[in-house]
Order: C-alpha cells, then structure tokens, then sequence
C-alpha cells in the first residue's frame, strides 16, 4: 500500500473525531473518504497532511512513517475546501508560491507555472486576482497551487462543495480525467455520495470517526458490510419488523433490516402471479425516474420504495397492488446479511439486481 | 441615474440626502466658519499668522510626534490584537475590556497621571533620568501621551479582521513549505494591511487634535515641546481669534490630505479582493 493508516486515533476536547482508523491505498488510485458530517473524514485528511497530529497510530507513504515529518517535507500538495486562494497575489503568485518558498530559479518557476496554466486551460488569466475569477477557475488554480512542487499525493478536502451544482458536474469529470492522466494518488473528502461514485476508484465509508467499508462503488452497493452503508449507498427503506413480512418467517422475531427499491417486484390488479408469499400494498405516489418509475407504496402501515418498469400495466395512486419482496438485508448485529424469499426456495439468487 | 448603489437595497436618494446634510451640519459647517473666520486676516495677514517660525515649530512637533505615537500603534496594536484573536488565556477578557480605557479617562487626567509618572521624581521618571533619559517636558512625553491616548485605533480596526481570517490560508501556506515569519509576511500582512492602515489612520488623526494630556507633559517649550492645538488655544486666550483660526485651518487642510492620501492607499489595497 502506498499510503497506509495504522489504528489512527484523534480526540478534539471532549469529541472522539476518529476512532482505531485503519485503511491502506495503492499507487496511483484516486480514494474517495464519504461520509456525513462529523464522521471524521476531513480530521483523517487533515492528519495525513499533517495539519492535524492523531494522538495514536500510524501514517505511512510509500513506506516511511510520517507522523514526525513536517506537512511540506510530506510531499503532500492540498487543496482547501474554500480554496484559501491568497487574494492579494495574482494566479500566478498563487501557482507559484511553494516554488518561491522552495527559493526555485525564477526562469524555472515562470516555465513550471506556464506549464501547469497550459494543463488547467487558464493560459492567459495568470494576472489575474482570485476575486476575478470564478469558482471553478478558482478550483482549478488551487489544483494548480498544490500541484506546482510536484507532490507525490494529492489531499482535495470537499473540492466541489464551494460549486453550483451546473458546474460542479464538470469539473467532477474534468478533475477526475486530470488526476488519472497524471497518475498521482490521491484522496478526496466528500459527503455526496454521487460525487464519490463518479469520482473515485474506491470508496472508504466513515461513520461516526470509524471506517466501515472500503470499496469500490460495486462493492458497496452490491455487498454493504454495516447496516450504515446499507442506509448510505443507494437508497433503502428500513424494515423494523422482518418476520412480519411473508417468505421472511424464518427470521428470529424482533430482527431489522431494510429494502432496496430493486428489491421489490410490483404486480398490477390484474396481473397472474407466479409466486406465493405475495402481499397487498396501496400505491401512495408515481414520481417519474427517466428509465423507470419510483413508486411509494405502503405494505401493512410500512412505507416502501420500489422501482416499475415503464412499459407494463399503468398504475394510479390509491391502486391496490400485489407486490413480492424477494430479497432484504437483514441487520444482524452490525454485520448485513442479504435474505432471499422462500419462495424462491432456499439456493442464492443469481440475477436478485433484476426488476 | 447616474450613481446607482452598488447593492440592491433601495433608498439610495434618501440615504444620501442623509449622508450629505448630517456631514455638512456636523462637519462641513463648523469647518466652513474656520475658513470664513480666518479669512478676515487677508492672503498676507494669514501667511504671516501660519508662517511664524514658533508656529511651524508647533507643526513640526505636533504632525511628527502623532506620526510616531501612530506607528508606534501600529506595531503594539497589531500584536496586541494578535494576541487576543489567536490566545486564550486567563485575563484575556479583562485585557480585552483595557483597550478602551484610554477613551474613557477625562484626557486631563491622562496628562497628570502620566507626567506624574514621568516627572524626574516619579516611578518611571527617576530610573530614566539616572540612565540620562528625560521623559516628561520633552517631545518623549508628547509621544507618550499620545500613543496612550490612540491606543484602541488600531487595535480594534485589526482585531476583527484577524478574528474573520480563515485559518486555512496560513494552512495552505504551510503545506507549501512557508516558515511562520515566511506565512506571516506574505500570506497575514496583506490580509491586514487595509484595517491596519484605517487604524493608523485614526491614531494618527486622533494624535493631531489632541490637546488635553499633552499640555501637562509637554512642558509646553516654544520652538521646542510646544504642539499647534496649544498654540491655538494661546491665540484664543488673547482674543486673537482669526489667527488661531488660520493656524487650525493649515492643520486641517495638512490632516485632510494626510487622512485622504491614506484613504487612497488603502482603497487600492483592498481593490485586488473586491474584483
């Protein structure tokens, strides 16, 4: 692993920010920290950089323990949630401050802050101060900033949230496309978890100071290890009662879970079904998804989300519908178990993704 | 309309209108009558009045002394600002609530606590006048006077724009490899400069007209120790009027272009963050 965290532990006064923090990632993967707020992923970058000491545990890149090395020695390039642009230098002071610092010959700064201008599209504006520019050229001078001492890991803490959300889609891709072509490590925090999904190689969810999956999108989605992910990736219902649910009466009494929108196969009035265990529910809303239409029912006084195909029967609020609930993750104990109805008899389900 | 306001709050005339009549009635007006006054001296009578050698002197002392109790604000101020923006500490709310005192305190009871202090037989006066140094009845005394009355100007122009500075442009100064000094220089002064300059600028002002806790430790020597309020309060004393009206006039004409000049620098500063 090239960068690795080794049970990192960091208290703020009274407040457990991160708890035994352990993950590791490979050169040159792009890693997403998601997570609400107050979950610790911002504390866990800020400790990687160094901004923040963790009061026990490791950080190692490319092998070295870094713990005591200062943030510049770290070969770290940061970006800041806000930018933190100086705002009474020019893009081109900006770009080339740590080289200033670093007392680089000026020939050699001027030629390193045209070529990073020349990879940001912003050839041209380097007189320019940051109040003229817009969030989006700002986002992309900081990348620059912290690019220009040529970093051998990219820290981005929130780099999107300062965007609106037009721009923001872009940018995603463009940085996305920028930090591949480069081939650098690097890590970025975010709470949206679309943003990580389209970003990132892998996803390490954070909860409550605590990692609680690493993964790929996939990965998450297909098989979430806590009932957090389960709740965090994707949309899902809770389930407080699965016993009461036909084909889950097996499951010990009192056991919870929740209920993916795929999960759920919806019959019209009139339609033949094929299986038992079928249950009545009413439909509550039709909201229109492009592909598909997201349906709220409501199955014994449980409120449930399932997703119809646009080419069978039509549908109308206060319809009556059979509806087959063929697979649900049951939370056993933090750990998540994925359940299949009876009624499809006990071997696992191959194509359980299908609606 | 030509001047719009710059937001989209309404009522541009009305507060305009506003704006100009309370300046010409609390400002323009009292200040017109100065000119109005003095000029019954006639070009030759008024030259004469302002180009007295024991008047230039009283300029000389009163524009230089200001300009170092000013700067000398400036560089306490500033830390003492620091100081309370960035350090909790016991006794940071008393300290804080200190700053102020200086307005508070009748300016006569300054001017007596101080020359007391730094008479030749006072606290601070004797271990001075030991080494050599004399304190009181001397242009020391006026600077000091003067730096104690100006003291919250800076201070309390710095202190809110150090509290509102976000912590991550020195963060990101130090991932680039900036040293504190290196950080403070370049990445905290410029962030500052424009509020440091409106407390200079205050101080400064301030500095000029001050009258009352000068006069006691002054020693109020012609030529040497003697400020230009007091020479207009002289002239008054002998009913001589237009001239310390002459006198007041240069000083406010020399102040405006000061305070006007500072202005400029200081709008230009900030310019780079409005866009």
């Amino acid at each position: 692993m090239y960068v690795n965290l080794e049970h990192i532990s960091k208290r703020f006064d009274g407040f457990q920010a991160v708890r035994e923090v352990s993950f590791g990632i490979r050169r040159g993967r792009l890693a997403a920290l998601l997570g609400p707020s107050g979950s610790g992923k911002t504390t866990i970058l800020r400790m990687i950089a160094g901004l923040e000491d963790p009061d026990s545990g490791d950080i190692r890149i490319d092998g070295l323990r870094v713990n005591d090395i200062e943030p510049s020695r770290r070969g770290i390039g940061f970006v800041f949630q806000n930018y933190a642009l100086f705002r009474y230098m020019t893009v081109f002071d900006n770009i080339a401050f740590g080289l200033t610092i670093k007392k680089e010959k000026p020939g050699r700064i001027r030629e390193r802050v045209g070529e990073l201008l020349q990879l940001i599209g912003m050839s041209g504006l380097e007189k320019r101060y940051p109040a003229q520019l817009s969030g989006g050229q700002k986002q992309r001078v900081a990348f620059a900033r912290a690019l220009a001492p040529n970093p051998r890991l990219l820290l981005l803490d929130e780099p999107f949230a300062a965007i609106d959300a037009k721009v923001r889609r872009e940018l995603r891709a463009w940085l996305r496309e920028m930090i591949r072509s480069l081939g650098l490590t690097s890590i970025f925090v975010t709470h949206d978890q679309d943003e990580a999904i389209e970003v990132a190689d892998e996803i390490i969810v954070t909860n409550q100071g605590r990692v609680e999956q690493m993964g790929s999108s996939l990965e998450l989605y297909q098989s979430p290890a806590t009932p957090f992910v389960v709740e965090f990736i994707g949309a899902s219902t809770p389930v407080p009662e699965i016993s009461a649910l036909k084909g889950f009466d097996g499951t010990p009494p009192g056991a919870g879970g929740a209920v993916r929108p795929e999960f759920v196969s919806v019959y019209a009035p009139d339609e033949q079904v094929q299986y038992a265990h079928t249950e009545e529910a009413i439909v509550r809303s039709i909201a229109f998804r492009g592909d598909s239409l997201e349906l709220g029912l409501t199955l014994k006084g449980l409120p449930l989300t399932a997703a119809y195909s646009l080419a069978r029967a039509p549908l109308a609020v206060g319809d009556a519908v059979r509806l087959l609930i063929r697979h649900l993750y049951l939370f056993d104990g933090g750990q998540v178990r994925l359940l299949q109805n009876s009624a499809y008899g006990n071997g696992p389900s191959e194509n359980f993704y299908s609606i | 309309m030509r001047y719009r306001s710059r937001r989209g709050i309404p009522g541009f005339r009305l507060s305009l209108g506003l704006t100009v009549s309370f300046l010409s009635l609390m400002v323009l007006l009292p200040m017109l009558s100065i000119v109005i006054l003095s000029s019954g001296l006639g070009p030759r009578g008024f030259w004469e009045a302002v180009s007295d050698p024991r008047v230039l002197a009283g300029y000389r002392v009163s524009f230089l002394c200001s300009l170092i109790a000013a700067s000398l604000n400036s560089v306490f101020g500033l830390i003492l600002a620091w100081v309370l923006v960035r350090y909790r500490f016991p006794g940071r709310r008393f300290i804080d609530g200190l700053i102020e005192l200086p307005f508070a305190l009748p300016t006569a009871v300054t001017g007596i606590a101080l020359a007391t202090l730094y008479s030749d037989k006072g606290w601070f006066g004797k271990p001075l006048a030991a080494l050599g140094l004399r304190a009181a009845y001397s242009e020391t005394g006026i600077i000091l006077a003067l730096t104690f009355i100006t003291i919250p100007f800076v201070v309390r122009a710095v202190q809110p724009v150090l509290e509102q500075l976000d912590r991550s442009y020195e963060e990101a100064g130090r991932m680039l490899g900036a040293s504190p000094p290196q950080i403070f220089r370049r990445v905290i002064f410029p962030e500052i400069t424009p509020a440091l300059l409106t407390g200079f600028g205050l101080s400064f002002a301030r500095a000029l007209g001050e009258y009352g806790s000068v006069v006691f430790i002054a020693g109020n020597m012609p030529f040497r120790t003697e400020i230009a309020p007091l020479l207009i309060m002289i002239k008054l004393e002998q009913f001589n009027y237009m001239e310390a009206t002459a006198v007041a006039l240069v000083m406010l004409a020399a102040s405006f272009l000061i305070m006007f000049g500072i202005n400029c620098i200081q709008s230009r500063a900030s310019s780079f963050v409005r866009g």
